[in-house]
């Protein structure tokens, strides 16, 4: 054990790592700490040497990946699935009758209109048209989405158990509608590990709609790593002078002074690790390392000053305001190109409990232009065939009217038996429609997907078998979807 | 009959082998049944896959079988494979099959075993486990198998459902090292290894360990320099009463226990709307500085609205069952929240008190331990009769039950509660029983309306009925739990201090004690302290002190050559650990050396720096004073952060950068991680970088008349210890090369010396105070800085 490199590795081989992995985490944690590149896992899981590649937990994927990263556009608040993707002129035909009790078959209510005395059926105020090879119907709300309909996959027949926002969107992103769970790039983190040294593995960017500016909450816990190692958590991209908390030097301090500061650490920590030997000092020499190249790379992927005009026109006008849903796309990008691995957006506003027409007109037009910028960007780069780019909300909403229903007007409740979600990119069948609801948009007639069937597909896309990325904690080895949830291969390329 | 007690004669162990003998002789006309702490403690592999001389049925046998088997063959009866189980030793010694003719077990006769034939076997059809379950035998693993049954095939009883005995203490050869049992225990079982223990630490590093490990807090230069100079030979027991009579210590003990109670400021869910239970945490604070009785402290945390004629004390203290998540969220169904609460009762119980994963058998009979589905409602209809709705309505309203404490019982009677604001009537949430208990009913696949047959209150038979003696309700659930005879309650308890001052307990999961759980690394020192506990009278002061003052808590932490290959996680504690802080202990590190630290105690949760915006880019409107952070100012920016304000959806960045829980649900052992995120916060966190602005005017003022010696001076406050040469030179070259930018940029100067609120201090010229802002910040940077040795 002369080797000085060998030596240490074979230190947090020994100690850290081990022991690490005694309570669970693995190397991956490892890999992703140390900004990867600098050791690589043998087959039982131990770290070896230094070699390419983050390595994951799962070291090879179960299957050959169609997808190397996700951006996930979340449309939080239960977008309605009636007004953008699910056509039913059945309900603008019987406009203001009572929904069937044959239809709605005991379905749950939320405590919101489970005290109505009267549920109008109300179509949607806005027009559908046939697009693209496929023929599929999209609301006029979504000009451009219906522009690269042929390069999605619609999935009408989605459907979730939770009927509240809170445990809907828990349920969505983790799996489970109780907090504490590890959410979807936690997991991916965890079993991938990373493919970039200077960024993060899981990064969420956040963005406020107009349709109804004050609805919905989000949660810290929804990219939270749950039981994971904290270094799968998912780390927050922010408009404004801290893109990352905490990543910009204190007033004052020259990036000259902060790489002599840093260098001195080191060199001091050193000193202490060559006297007590203990690897968590080269792990904290490591940790510094990753977060000073940080400080240089998230400024670099947040500055949009370099992109051209043009891509300025396709995303629209929203994209030159930091912290619009619009710049969240184009810097969405930005990490997929650095390959970061898992890109989560979240777009609050889609709870049209009233006034629905107006405020679903305004959250469509939030995201339409920006979303299918998005495709056609990755299309245009070659990076569409690896990139699974995934749109849609916790739930969808009811066929009637919560409230008055008017010509003009209309609220829609929670409603979890179906809704509309779409994906693209990273192995998944283009230009198709699947799964199919009763006339009354009210229940599924055809090819349902569950929430876990769409995170078990999810995993799939990247090589992963779902029932096989565990984490053993407290006795239970716990996955991303539960006991449930099984492949969709009908929406595989 | 076989005992694995006969044949385990080795060195030096000769007189108890002998007594083993003579108890073996009585063993063989007894049942079967084998109580771990009363045997030898198995061989140590020392983190290698490899198979012991001798194999223990509970330390190699038992985890493979319930990690791989119990699933299918486990106590579960409704997804038993086979009819075979694993889990009860009739199960696993009966016969198979119609005609009985096959047993999977048939101890010293491992080739017509069925267990081994087909752990061997590589027919998909008849492999085990089966392909499809994702599980696998490693070799090593199927040897061990073997081995068990070629040896006899002995069973023993899981180790922590029978009651702690006292054990005998066991002999040693080395003597002299030894100060009090805890040391027999931990040096017998390193000699059994051919192992030493260390010599004991350098004494600033002891009191450092000892400050930190009892008060969360550093030792004062005073403090270090003290106990250096007292010659006496109970200086360091000295120390120890100092900071256990701390108000430092009680809030130390109460930032713990936080996390177990998962204590916050708001209500957890949606909205996430503010909530008052800081009284219940003043309370706390004040139990551990009275050291209540641990029994006591928990009787009335689980059940003092129950006793006779509670006080107003004994009513705030069971405010720990109501520390759980409350959603408001408009629409919900209350009775499948109002279920939630009485779960996350249940759980916080068994997780807390138990060390048993029950809420897995809330869907199903539990997968690896012996608790039916039927037993979980049994426990759960303890905490199902409150009175209490499961939506918060009308919007904002105080969650009944609840108690108000005015402000004149606060001034007279219930003083231990800092009422800085002198508000009137402060509500608390508390419990209190229905007069007529709601039924519980076994709830299929865990589902509020999935009611199946109805249960009454009663405690897992595997620990012990709840005797007919006791009322079944929380009183009676608490004696239950706190009678001698409990066979965890005093273990888990006891395990959990072990932990705050060794890291990892002598069960490194305090949450398990089943069998997925880690195995003890000291059974019969965990027997020993868990009986001291309860004949000592559940003082938690006087164990605390007894752990600190024993040889194995003392050793200095230096590794050895050869200790990282022997035993890389140091279970056989023949080293001190080396361990990184807390979040709150760094946090409260920066401001105690700057001198900036608040001593005030207790009172309402404080708002100190945090990132703008944070609550406001995640609000949905609601959420009163929830949606935005309105910063604190003076003072209150440096109370100690176990008072900072705790918003369940949006907990504090920074400390949830060094692994604090969201306390979302009952958390007995943090994470202990390694990120960059820590490294940008200690950088650049304006709390921190004030903090070390600060110091540097201390070190200015009283460190000394040079650099080196100021620079010393901050080295040591952040680290206790005194710098070598070569640290002093390498800080002091970096501090020439800052001032010399710092002169040639004067301007950015002034700049770094502006962060935070702090008032500067025109002690030096700006360039000069900023190089040793920026030396302060440096040394705090340390990996020593934030870490115990």
């Amino acid at each position: 054990m002369s080797d000085p490199i060998n030596e240490r590795s074979h230190l947090m081989n020994r100690r850290a790592f081990m022991s690490r992995a005694s309570i669970g985490v693995g190397t991956a944690a490892l890999a992703s700490l140390l900004g990867c590149n600098l050791f690589r896992t043998n087959e039982n899981g131990l770290i070896t040497a230094a070699g390419e590649g983050s390595g994951g937990v799962l070291g090879l994927t179960h299957f050959a990946p169609k997808a190397k990263r996700v951006i996930y556009l979340f449309q939080s608040g239960g977008p309605s699935q009636l007004e953008l993707f699910d056509h039913k002129p059945l309900l603008n035909q019987l406009r203001g009758q009572e929904l069937p009790e044959s239809v709605r078959m005991g379905q749950r209510l939320t405590g919101m209109t489970s005290g109505q005395s009267s549920f109008p059926l109300a179509g949607s105020f806005y027009k559908f048209n046939q697009h693209g090879q496929s023929g599929a119907w999209l609301s006029e709300l979504l000009p451009y989405t219906s522009k690269v309909v042929d390069d999605i996959c619609i999935v009408k027949s989605m459907y979730t158990e939770a009927i509240n926002h809170d445990p809907a969107i828990t349920f969505f992103q983790t799996g489970s509608q109780q907090p504490g769970r590890p959410s979807i790039g936690s997991w991916l983190s965890y079993g991938l590990g990373s493919t970039n040294e200077n960024l993060p593995t899981f990064c969420v960017m956040l963005s406020r709609g107009t349709g109804r500016p004050n609805g919905q909450p989000l949660y810290s816990r929804l990219w939270g790593n749950g039981f994971l190692h904290s270094l799968h958590q998912g780390v927050q991209f922010r408009s404004g002078k801290d893109p990352v908390l905490y990543l910009q030097d204190p007033d004052g301090m020259s990036r000259q002074s902060r790489r002599e500061m840093l260098d001195r650490i080191a060199a001091l920590n050193q000193q202490q690790l060559d006297q007590f030997g203990d690897p968590e000092i080269s792990s904290r020499i490591a940790q510094y390392e990753m977060a000073y190249r940080m400080q240089t790379s998230v400024p670099e992927v947040m500055d949009i000053s370099d992109e051209p005009e043009y891509i300025y026109r396709m995303y629209g006008p929203d994209a030159m305001t930091p912290g619009t849903f619009a710049a969240n796309c184009l810097l969405a990008r930005r990490l997929a190109e650095r390959n970061v691995r898992f890109i989560q957006l979240y777009h609050m506003g889609w709870d049209q409990h009233d006034n629905l027409p107006s405020a679903v007109a305004r959250q469509a037009k939030d995201v339409d232009q920006a979303s299918a910028a998005l495709i056609l960007d990755l299309k245009q780069r070659g990076m569409l065939d690896d990139t699974l780019v995934i749109w849609g909300g916790e739930f969808g909403r009811t066929n009637y009217s919560q409230g008055i229903l008017t010509d003009t007007n209309y609220g829609r409740d929670h409603h979890p038996r179906c809704f509309s979600i779409w994906m693209a990119g990273g192995g998944i069948k283009p230009g198709i429609v699947y799964g199919e609801t009763d006339d009354f948009g009210y229940n599924i007639t055809e090819n349902p997907v569950h929430v876990h069937d769409f995170q078990a597909t999810l995993l799939h896309l990247l090589g992963i078998d779902h029932e096989r990325l565990t984490y053993k904690y407290q006795g239970r080895r716990f996955r991303l979807t539960d006991v449930e949830g099984k492949l969709v291969k009908d929406l595989l390329a | 009959m076989k005992s694995s007690i006969s044949s385990k004669v080795s060195k030096g162990r000769l007189a108890m082998a002998i007594a083993a003998i003579a108890l073996c002789s009585v063993a063989i006309l007894l049942p079967q049944c084998h109580n771990a702490n009363a045997e030898e403690e198995p061989a140590f592999a020392g983190g290698q896959k490899a198979v012991p001389e001798e194999v223990d049925f509970n330390f190699h046998v038992k985890p493979i079988l319930s990690d791989r088997c119990f699933k299918c063959h486990g106590p579960d009866n409704r997804t038993r494979e086979g009819g075979l189980r694993f889990d009860t030793r009739d199960g696993a010694f009966a016969a198979l099959g119609e005609a009985g003719g096959r047993h999977a077990i048939i101890p010293d006769d491992p080739d017509n075993s069925t267990l081994i034939q087909r752990i061997y076997s590589d027919d998909p059809n008849f492999m085990m486990p089966p392909p499809e379950s994702n599980l696998a035998l490693e070799d090593y693993e199927k040897a061990i198998l073997k081995k068990w049954i070629e040896q006899g095939a002995t069973w023993k009883e899981h180790w922590s459902f029978l009651p702690p005995k006292k054990p005998a203490l066991p002999k040693v050869s080395n003597e002299s090292w030894v100060h009090n049992e805890i040391d027999r225990f931990v040096l017998a079982r390193l000699e059994q290894q051919g192992m030493t223990p260390n010599g004991p630490a350098p004494r600033e590093q002891l009191i450092r360990r000892l400050t930190f490990d009892l008060t969360g807090l550093p030792p004062t230069l005073e403090e270090i320099d003290a106990y250096l100079s007292d010659q006496s030979p109970d200086a360091y027991e000295k120390v120890i009463d100092r900071l256990l009579a701390s108000d430092a210590y009680a809030e130390h003990m109460a930032a713990k226990w936080m996390d177990v109670a998962r204590y916050a400021d708001t209500h957890g869910y949606q909205d996430d709307l503010e909530r008052v239970m800081w009284p219940w945490r003043d309370w706390v604070i004040h139990a551990f500085r009275q050291d209540m009785p641990f029994d006591e402290f928990i009787r009335w945390q689980l059940a003092g609205d129950l006793l006779p004629n509670p006080s107003r004390e004994q009513l705030i203290a069971t405010a720990f069952n109501r520390n759980h998540k409350i959603t408001q969220e408009g629409g919900v169904i209350p009775e499948e929240y109002r279920v939630e609460y009485v779960a996350d009762r249940t759980q916080t119980f068994s997780t807390a008190f138990l060390g048993l994963t029950m809420e897995c058998a809330r869907c199903h009979d539990h997968k690896y331990d012996p608790i039916k589905q039927e037993e979980y409602y049994q426990l759960f209809s303890f905490f199902n009769n409150v009175p209490e709705n499961g939506l918060i309505e009308p919007y904002g309203a105080i969650p009944e039950p609840y108690i108000k404490l005015s402000r004149k019982e606060i001034s007279q009677v219930l003083t231990f509660i800092n009422n800085a604001d002198t508000l009137d009537d402060i509500p608390l949430m508390v419990m209190q029983e229905m007069k007529t208990p709601r039924q519980a009913y076994i709830l299929k696949r865990g589902q509020y309306d999935h009611p199946d047959k109805p249960v009454s209150p009663g405690t897992p038979k595997s620990l012990g009925a709840l005797p007919a003696k006791l009322p079944p309700n929380r009183l009676g659930l608490a004696e239950w739990l706190l009678n001698p005879e409990h066979p965890l309650m005093a273990r888990v308890t006891v395990n959990r201090f072990w932990q705050q001052l060794f890291g990892t307990g002598i069960v490194a999961t305090p949450y398990d004690f089943g069998n997925q759980g880690a195995l003890p690394s000291h059974p019969k020192l965990l027997d020993w302290l868990a009986v001291k506990l309860e004949e000592d009278g559940w003082d938690v002061k006087a164990m605390l002190k007894y752990i600190a003052l024993s040889a194995t808590y003392q050793q200095s932490c230096e590794l050895r050559p050869g200790m990282m290959e022997r035993d890389p996680e140091n279970r056989l504690l023949s080293r001190a650990p080396r361990l990184r802080f807390t979040a709150e202990m760094i946090r409260d590190h920066a401001l105690a050396i700057s001198g900036l630290l608040n001593r005030e105690v207790g009172g309402p949760s404080v708002k100190p720096y945090q990132p703008q915006g944070l609550w406001e880019e995640t609000t949905g409107g609601g959420g009163g004073s929830t949606s935005t952070y309105v910063m604190d100012e003076g003072d209150k920016l440096y109370r100690r952060s176990m008072y900072t304000f705790w918003k369940r959806t949006v907990p504090p960045p920074s400390m949830m950068a060094f692994d604090a829980p969201t306390r979302d649900f009952c958390t007995v052992k943090r994470q202990e991680t390694s990120t960059p995120l820590q490294a940008l916060v200690l950088l650049n966190d304006p709390q921190i970088v004030e903090a070390c602005r600060v110091l540097a005017y201390r070190a200015v003022e009283k460190g000394g008349a040079n650099a080196r010696e100021r620079i010393a001076f901050m080295f040591r406050l952040a680290t206790s210890r005194q710098p070598q040469e070569s640290e002093i030179k390498a800080l002091a070259g970096y501090f020439d090369d800052e001032l010399a930018r710092f002169k040639a940029e004067p301007e950015a100067a002034s700049r770094f010396l502006s962060v935070g609120q702090y008032p500067q201090k025109e002690l030096l010229p700006a360039p000069e105070m900023a190089a040793y802002a920026v030396l302060a910040n440096t040394i705090f940077n340390l990996d020593e800085a934030i870490t115990k040795g």
